[in-house]
């Protein structure tokens, strides 16, 4: 008897975790013009950083806006969520190739290994630049660090939310990278077709919250059920 | 040797002195190099150079900013050597014992700015960087000071009667807006060290307005709107009030050495030294308005903002020996005479040889 009821038990709870998570879907998009880019030139200077490039430097992607408005690197959460699983996510990963950051724009969650490796033939420093102290004490020791070439890798982890963290090489003074530190696993960024999914959201009422580092926030407050929840939003130049 | 006697010109200590200056120049010039080109945090250890020691890091690693950063170091190092020999110099061989400490002064800020400097990288604290891109501007004038205190010219304006006294207005006159280029490079100093690159970018508007609005709508507009390719660090309302003092007070400047050049010539004639060096003071003036206005149209090119902080550095010299020489000649000359003669001093060979009676 009370194996079935085990059984029964069990049944129910997979039951209800089915129908009491739901993704949310969406899409951002930018209209209107966005500021033109500037071209690296420096970066043709440095003889070792300027032979990946043969004689065409390669500009800044501070505004990532496809053909049809699709914008990428915005950061996708849910205000005030907690609950990281950060300690038992897979590492994110961040390279210097080519003398650039690659990508320049991350996502962690708070306990979540970062990595950053150096992939050039060339010295770089990875200075950090936080703004909410517990990072940069939980990161003091690596918080200006010498990565030489093909170097052993740095490790980062950060306490605190933080938006938009910087990443810096001052050897190389174009070369920034922007990391944005969340407290809870409810998140995404938007690709180069401006789509977004954060999965398995508990029913609720929020407040998600578009984030892109230049183009600034928007917030709509959103209701999930047991079905998926579709949004959209729209940045335009201010 | 006596210690009443005015010292006897020695020209190599004269020459030793120059050299300290004119090092410390280009080392302040390396400086604006540094911040220039943002480079100032990329060697990230100190007093080791990523893990060397500094002189023996090698040169093939000299590469992007550490070459500015580690040139900076090493002829900081150079200047830091310089001073002590000449502080001993003075010390041992200058019969103005006040020289000696003078000399002892400037080993002390020489020091204080090495570890000023490390610090800044050690504890990752841009204000540091302001306090060292100031002290940098106290002990340039120090070591300007002592090479002229070191001259022929001194030393003979030290035994002249002749000398037309500077009237007390005309120095104060001098002090005051000596003091305001002083406030102004510190000003400058502080910009420099916000990192984030041109605050304002246009002339002689700010945004298109006499005075920009700085309101949060306005700075998220114009942070959207800004695209860098280095120092991309979004601006803030305090880094655009803190060009426009600069402006107000490049402005303010312009006019008080404008009356100090008018006012010398007028009161001390224009074939006197200060009245012609007053004239110089002016044209430099012009061209450090003209570098800065230039900054900001180029973009905050590195050679042009680093020309800027070196010009800027030697107009604060000028207007302080200005006053050096100024409050020099200006000695009671009845009461000079006095008191040299009765120290015994007009009886030292120096005197005696430069026309002392």
């Amino acid at each position: 008897m009370n194996k079935i009821l085990s059984i029964l038990a069990v049944g129910m709870v997979g039951a209800c975790s089915a129908v009491s998570a739901a993704d949310i879907v969406g899409t951002v998009t930018y209209k209107g013009a966005a500021p033109a880019e500037k071209t690296i030139t420096p970066i043709l200077d440095d003889p070792t950083c300027g032979a990946s490039y043969n004689g065409k430097a390669p500009t800044t992607h501070f505004y990532a806006v496809g053909a049809n408005g699709e914008f990428g690197d915005v950061i996708v959460s849910l205000k005030d969520t907690t609950g990281s699983t950060g300690a038992s996510a897979a590492p994110a990963v961040m390279d210097q190739k080519a003398c650039l950051y690659t990508p320049t724009i991350l996502t962690v969650q708070t306990g979540q290994k970062l990595i950053v490796k150096n992939s050039d033939p060339v010295l770089h420093n990875v200075h950090l630049n936080p703004t909410v102290p517990e990072n940069e004490k939980a990161n003091e020791a690596s918080i200006n660090a010498a990565q030489m070439p093909n170097g052993a890798d740095l490790n980062y982890s950060f306490v605190k939310p933080e938006k938009f963290l910087k990443f810096q090489c001052d050897v190389h003074p174009w070369m920034f990278a922007w990391v944005t530190i969340v407290d809870s696993p409810y998140y995404a960024q938007t690709g180069a077709d401006g789509k977004f999914v954060i999965k398995n959201v508990p029913p609720g009422k929020y407040t998600i919250v578009a984030n892109h580092r230049k183009a600034g926030e928007k917030t709509q407050d959103i209701e999930v059920k047991d079905a998926n929840v579709s949004v959209a939003f729209t940045f335009e130049p201010k | 040797m006596n210690k009443n006697c005015p010292t006897e010109y020695n020209p190599w200590l004269h020459y030793f002195a120059i050299a300290t200056a004119i090092t410390t120049f280009l080392l302040l010039g390396l400086g604006g190099l540094v911040t220039s080109h943002e480079a100032g945090m990329s060697v990230p250890d100190w007093p080791n150079t990523y893990g060397y020691n500094m002189f023996l890091f090698p040169i093939g690693k000299w590469v992007g900013g550490v070459f500015y950063e580690h040139t900076h170091r090493l002829l900081a190092s150079a200047v830091g050597l310089l001073t002590v020999i000449l502080a001993v110099w003075l010390w041992r061989g200058d019969a103005r014992r006040w020289m000696g400490r003078l000399g002892l002064v400037a080993v002390l800020l020489v020091i204080a700015q090495g570890v000023l400097g490390g610090l800044r990288v050690r504890w990752h604290m841009d204000n540091l960087g302001v306090f060292h891109g100031t002290v940098a501007q106290v002990f340039f004038i120090l070591v300007c000071a002592l090479a002229l205190l070191t001259s022929r010219w001194w030393l003979q304006l030290s035994a002249e009667r002749n000398w037309v006294s500077v009237p007390a207005g005309l120095r104060s006159l001098f002090v005051v807006t000596t003091f305001l280029i002083f406030l102004q490079l510190m000003l400058g100093a502080t910009m420099r060290h916000q990192h984030a690159g041109l605050a304002i970018r246009d002339f002689p508007l700010a945004y298109g307005q006499w005075w920009p609005d700085t309101s949060p709508e306005a700075m998220a507009r114009y942070n959207s709107q800004r695209v860098e390719v280095v120092t991309e660090t979004p601006v803030t309302a305090f880094q655009i009030i803190l060009q426009m003092f600069h402006r107000l007070g490049a402005l303010a400047i312009f006019l008080a050495v404008t009356l100090c050049a008018w006012q010398a010539r007028r009161q001390l004639g224009r074939r006197d030294g200060l009245a012609r060096m007053a004239a110089a003071w002016h044209g430099l003036l012009i061209l450090q308005i003209g570098l800065g206005i230039e900054t900001l149209h180029s973009n905050k090119a590195a050679d042009i903002a680093t020309l800027h902080v070196m010009i800027g550095a030697l107009s604060l010299v000028t207007g302080a020996l200005w006053c050096v020489i100024a409050f020099r000649r200006s000695d009671a000359t009845p009461k000079l005479a006095g008191n040299r003669a009765n120290s015994g001093e007009l009886n030292c060979p120096a005197v005696l040889a430069l026309g002392g009676k």
